[in-house]
């Protein structure tokens, strides 16, 4: 039943009809070209629409109400209101993408060579960009007017110069992030010149930024226009709406129409702009929404079946967990019969984490084995009552210490239980050290806060025991680590910082999502030896998640393994180094480096040479 | 912090410069004819001339420019061309109304779109479907369109406010506060829904990254991590959003204030433009740039402060 959406999703690179199509699926989007076409028809069509010439003035009859001559009545010299409107829609079109093309013309190509060669140009423009952003708009066409006259020709060049760096911002920022991808490397590898790599490969990038940007820009520019001329600072002779409404708003107090259909024209013209610049934006995210739901999918394979959430399953696993439950309570954390999914937008629920049972003891380190979205993380961050929060539980139950934190029936991760635990209890040594530490607060501010807030501790006491917390996790210098930001440590030493942290408050649980992932080999050495020192000293618990089995034989004493979701092998860790039993341990093991002989060097060394 | 400052300010003077040259030579073009503007039809051949050399319209360019600029640097901005008023007055007696405005509107707008932004990226539900539509229909109505529909329907139809203010800088405060509560408002609603807009998004953005979820293991309460933690780093974001909005506003504020007809900076500028009184104009657009500069230099500031990587070097 959700074959549909799949397709969708595989069609991969959103193709401009694609986006076309989906705009106008979406009723904003067709009410908004709907509105523009009416607009641009009469725009076209005015000299047929518009039975008065747009300055003729009837003498006779002013400010005359709606009749079958004057089908909008006529202003306060006899002017035809209907044909002023029609004209007025032509002036106001014409000179919002003059604006428009005036600020890509300058904007387009500036941005391109400045994303593409940046060095000098890129500077000065910068330069350009900087003043021309910080000059308010209508001042400035003020002083353009006092220069060169009442024109809404000038005026709305001068505008669109005002509003190039707009485009300048959105090329240059597409065009560096582009530069430096690989098949674009590859292409001038191939000895494509920089012009077809531009109008290849880069132009198609920018293309749907500036689609919506132009949209606003003329939107802008209407708007801008119309207030100069509502000012009165316009061509008297030609018909805008502008000048309809500052004609309006002088006789506001005998005929109030006059103020009304300028304004609803200008009104509609911005609007339906704006939505339309709001429906194509929301077409290419949609796009990139379901390609980003694809690449998960794949990554996770063939596990994270789409199911529809079957009652029968859950209670089945419901059932389950009821029979297991008892003379349980003794282990630290129990999982059991697990399940976390994430609901689609077809209304079916994705699973990333399957009928997974474990549990571990005081004292003990649980390694969870698997590859990226095999669902370990996922699992972990369960535990945490940490997931994201479109996440659903969809079955089982997670125990702690001999209470619930999800009950067997529950959808989500009871926060008000978790907050109990969380830091008090079960702590977290994340994968990434930078970002985990805020960039904005010292290391020390970091440390001392959660013991302020979760041991009610003092500041003081907290501070003295942050450094002999750090000292313990082997930073040589603690008070300089104490004041100094995360931007000014190593990652080595911001994971330090971060279990530190995790084992500031004293708690039962350790869990530790891939901790040495992101640092360099000896570094990591240094972490695990860490854990490990802890754990023995300290007689936590310790989750440890890693895909990794070098890392698991050095410090774990059982071990998950976990694939698609699912748990595939459970065991001690000798047990499960030496004899593995499901051929996907087998295969993971197999693809360890330990114990291997080197192997030979594809291309010799003096063939590389040759190449550079 | 000091370097960094002074780096600003002369950045600033650069800019002031280039803009101050620009204008006066675009304005230069038009001064042709304003000796015989100023006379009047009737005045003689020998009368204009005499004006001419008077106002320096004799010399080229440069020489222009440099006198201007020469007298300028001491405070003397000249006098206005028309009335003879000197061009700092004309422009101290105005600039309270106009800042008194954008200051309070845009104070305003700072705490309603924090409030709303915050609101609709942690609540999410209904409170952030009004704040998204509201930024799409904010952005669909030109703020003076909407200035024009505010006094039509509380000045002019239900009377609440006078329509046509005519304050003057001695007038007491509730007569101040009379006059600009429509004009902020007007101000204020279009200011608001595209500042929550883009509060939400770079909220939800901050709440996203990696550190908020360990502030949460760590036992940090929630409503500390959002306030201490979210917002501040959202906040640049904001800051950047508001002097935009600032800058923007002393540009829309010129439209505004011929809708309320409040004798304010934007006054003066269309009088002195439409009439092409050099002096009043250069005067104007000096103390625009001059205040952007300021503004522009307070975020920087701020933002500095925030980020502690800016802070220590």
């Amino acid at each position: 039943m959700s074959q549909a959406v799949e397709l969708t999703g595989q069609t991969g690179v959103v193709v401009r009809s694609h986006v076309i199509h989906k705009v106008l699926r979406n009723p904003m989007g067709l009410i908004a070209l709907a509105i523009l076409a009416v607009l641009v028809t009469m725009a076209v069509l005015a000299d047929v629409l518009a039975p008065f010439d747009e300055n003729f003035a009837d003498i006779a009859s002013t400010l005359a109400a709606p009749d079958a001559n004057h089908l909008l009545g006529t202003d306060s010299v006899g002017r035809d209101v209907w044909s002023r409107l029609v004209f007025g829609a032509r002036t106001t079109l014409l000179s919002a993408l003059l604006c428009a093309a005036v600020a890509i013309g300058i904007g387009l190509p500036a941005g391109l060579v400045a994303g593409y060669y940046g060095g000098k140009f890129d500077g000065i423009a910068g330069w350009f960009v900087n003043i021309l952003m910080s000059l308010p708009g209508i001042i400035v066409l003020l002083t353009v007017r006092a220069a060169f006259g009442p024109s809404v020709w000038i005026s709305m060049i001068a505008f669109g110069i005002l509003l190039s760096p707009g485009y300048f911002r959105l090329t240059r920022t597409s065009v560096q992030s582009v530069r430096n991808e690989l098949y674009v490397d590859a292409a001038r590898v191939a000895g494509l010149s920089d012009r077809s790599i531009i109008s290849r490969h880069i132009f198609s990038v920018v293309r749907a930024p500036i689609i919506i940007q132009t949209a606003m820009v003329c939107g802008v520019a209407i708007s801008v226009q119309s207030g100069l001329e509502f000012l009165g600072l316009g061509d008297p002779t030609v018909a805008t709406w502008g000048v309809m409404l500052s004609e309006g708003f002088k006789n506001v107090y005998l005929t109030p129409t006059l103020l009304l259909w300028p304004a609803v024209a200008i009104g509609l013209a911005v609007g339906a702009l704006v939505l339309l610049g709001n429906a194509v934006r929301d077409a290419l995210e949609d796009g990139e929404k379901v390609k980003q739901r694809k690449r998960k999918a794949a990554e996770s394979a063939s596990a994270t079946e789409r199911t529809t959430p079957a009652p029968a399953k859950v209670r089945q696993a419901r059932g389950a967990v009821a029979a297991v439950e008892s003379g349980t309570e003794h282990h630290l954390v129990k999982v059991t019969n697990l399940g976390v999914g994430y609901p689609q937008a077809d209304g079916s629920i994705k699973k990333v984490v399957d009928d997974v049972s474990f549990h571990v003891d005081r004292g003990e380190i649980l390694g969870i084995v698997g590859e990226s979205g095999s669902g370990k993380s996922q699992t972990a961050f369960s535990i945490l009552g940490l997931l994201p929060g479109t996440a659903r539980i969809v079955g089982g139950s997670i125990q702690f210490d001999g209470n619930y934190t999800v009950a067997p029936g529950e959808e989500k991760v009871s926060q008000e239980r978790l907050t109990k635990l969380r830091g008090k209890r079960i702590s977290y040594i994340p994968q990434e050290p930078m970002s985990n530490l805020d960039p904005a607060f010292t290391i020390g501010y970091q440390l001392v806060t959660p013991m302020v807030r979760v041991l009610g501790i003092s500041k003081a006491e907290a501070t003295k025991r942050a450094m002999k917390l750090l000292s313990d996790v082997g930073i040589a210098n603690p008070e300089r680590t104490f004041q100094a930001y995360p931007h000014e440590v190593s990652g080595g030493m911001a994971q330090r910082v971060l279990i530190a942290g995790a084992i500031s408050c004293e708690p039962d649980l350790i869990i530790a999502d891939e901790p040495t992932t992101a640092l360099d080999v000896t570094v990591q050495a240094d972490v695990l030896d860490l854990i490990r020192d802890l754990q023995r000293r300290l007689n936590v618990g310790v989750i440890l998640v890693t895909h990794n089995f070098g890392v698991v034989s050095d410090l774990c004493d059982r071990v998950v393994v976990m694939q698609n979701g699912r748990l595939v092998e459970e065991g001690p860790v000798r047990t499960i180094l030496r004899e593995p039993k499901d051929p996907y341990t087998q295969m993971l093991l197999s693809s360890m480096l330990e114990g291997k002989e080197p192997m030979t060097m594809l291309v010799s060394a003096s063939a590389k040479e040759a190449v550079k | 912090m000091v370097q960094f400052i002074i780096r600003k300010i002369a950045a600033g003077l650069v800019v002031l410069c280039a803009i101050s040259f620009l204008t006066y030579f675009l304005l230069y073009f038009s001064s042709s004819n304003i000796a015989r503007n100023i006379l009047g039809e009737y005045a003689s051949q020998e009368q204009v001339a005499q004006k001419e050399t008077e106002l320096g319209l004799d010399q080229p360019l440069p020489a222009r420019f440099l006198d201007w600029a020469g007298h300028s640097i001491t405070g003397d901005f000249g006098r206005s061309w028309f009335t003879g008023e000197p061009v700092a007055t004309a422009i101290a007696t105005r600039l309270p109304i106009t800042l008194t405005l954008v200051i309070a509107a845009i104070l305003l707008i700072a705490v309603l779109a924090t409030v709303l932004g915050m609101a609709a990226a942690v609540k999410r539900g209904w409170i952030d479907r009004v704040v998204q539509t509201g930024a799409i229909v904010g952005d669909a109505i030109p703020g003076f369109v909407l200035a024009i529909i505010l006094v039509t329907l509380f000045a002019i139809q239900l009377k609440l406010f006078p329509a046509t203010s005519s304050i003057a800088p001695d007038a007491g405060a509730s007569a101040w506060a009379a006059s600009l509560t429509l004009p902020a408002i007007a101000l204020v609603i279009n200011g608001v829904t595209g500042g929550a807009q883009q509060v939400r998004s770079a909220v939800i953005k901050q709440l996203e990254r990696d550190y908020v979820r360990t502030l949460r293991s760590r036992g940090i309460p929630e409503r500390e991590i959002l306030f201490k933690h979210v917002l501040r780093s959202a906040a640049p974001t904001g800051l950047t959003v508001l002097s935009l909005q600032f800058i923007g506003m002393l540009g829309g504020v010129v439209i505004i204030e011929q809708i309320f007809a409040l004798p304010g900076i934007g006054n003066l500028a269309v009088q002195s433009t439409t009439m092409g009184d050099i002096p009043l104009v250069m005067g104007v657009v000096l103390y625009t740039v001059v205040i952007v500069i300021i503004v522009n230099l307070l975020v920087d500031l701020i933002n500095g402060w925030l980020n502690p990587k800016v802070r220590v070097s």
